[in-house]
């Protein structure tokens, strides 16, 4: 789980052009959204791209999104239980 | 009521001038990526947005923040405030950009970050945004910078009375081809009640227009 945390900081930071953020300034548990990294509305959708590009999983119902996009340990854990 | 140019910025090969003093330049850079996030990082500007753009936002972004930095812009109301810009390629950056994520059908993974900015608008979107304005805007596309476009566009703004300031001019990125240039625009008593600046006013109009523009190919 704690390699799949660190990849995935890295994945998220490319694919939403974090430029100044490094991987350690992630908290794994805080708040994508809101606080935390401050990301918007298209970063989520970039985020649910992230998923099926990377990890071959596609979010079905979007009222998941809330839950799965909580934080990279609740991706991590979404994706482990759902990995192709 | 005559208008004036009382602020202006020009970037042409890598090289960037704020009322005609160089800011920047460094002769090393080969791509716009490097030069921009070089004046982005030179200039302290803090707004993370900016990461998130695509090449004209970033272009038009930068070019209007040396601009308006020393501007009083916010003396205006909001809605009396206005962006007028134009360039030849409209967003075709961007589009090419977008148009690699969808021509193979078994990787087909358009991006939603890179999908939005396939509008040459979206520049003045984010330049309002950043400044607060919420009047008048258009964004024109011509083969050419058409000053008497510009100027006839912009004066009949100035003269219906929507708009008490104005940012306008010509922002042009395809790949590593760049080129900017963003006028501030005033109504004479609004620049007699600004203190004197870096830059003595020039009357608004196509020719001033053209020869702040072209200075460089003099």
């Amino acid at each position: 789980m704690e390699e799949l945390i660190e990849k995935l900081k890295k994945e998220v930071i490319e694919q939403l052009n974090l430029e100044d953020i490094k991987p350690e300034d992630i908290n794994p548990d805080s708040p994508l959204f809101g606080e935390g990294l401050g990301l918007d509305s298209i970063d989520a959708l970039e985020l649910i791209v992230l998923l099926e590009k990377n990890y071959g999983i596609k979010i079905e119902d979007p009222k998941d999104g809330k839950k799965i996009f909580f934080s990279i340990r609740s991706m991590a854990e979404y994706i482990t239980a759902n990995k192709k | 009521m005559r208008q004036f140019i009382t602020a202006y910025t020009l970037i042409d090969g890598f090289k960037c001038m704020v009322n005609g003093r160089l800011l920047f330049y460094q002769e090393n850079i080969l791509t716009f990526a490097d030069f921009i996030k070089a004046l982005y990082k030179q200039e302290q500007v803090n707004y993370p947005k900016f990461y998130k753009m695509d090449a004209l936002g970033k272009l038009g972004f930068i070019a209007s923040e040396l601009l308006l930095r020393n501007k009083d812009i916010k003396s205006y109301p909001p809605e009396l405030t206005g962006v007028v810009l134009s360039n030849s390629s409209s967003s075709l950056d961007t589009d090419i950009a977008h148009n690699e994520t969808i021509r193979n059908r078994e990787h087909y993974f358009p991006s939603p970050s890179v999908f939005v900015y396939t509008l040459p608008n979206i520049v003045i979107g984010e330049i309002c945004i950043r400044n607060g304005i919420k009047g008048e805007n258009a964004f024109l596309v011509s083969e050419s910078f058409n000053s008497e476009l510009i100027a006839g566009y912009v004066t009949d703004l100035f003269s219906r009375e929507l708009v008490k300031g104005c940012l306008c001019g010509w922002i042009e990125v395809l790949g590593n081809r760049c080129e900017a240039f963003l006028a501030w625009v005033e109504n004479q008593a609004d620049v007699a009640e600004t203190k004197p600046g870096p830059f003595n006013p020039v009357p608004f109009d196509a020719e001033h227009l053209k020869l702040l523009k072209n200075q460089n190919d003099r």
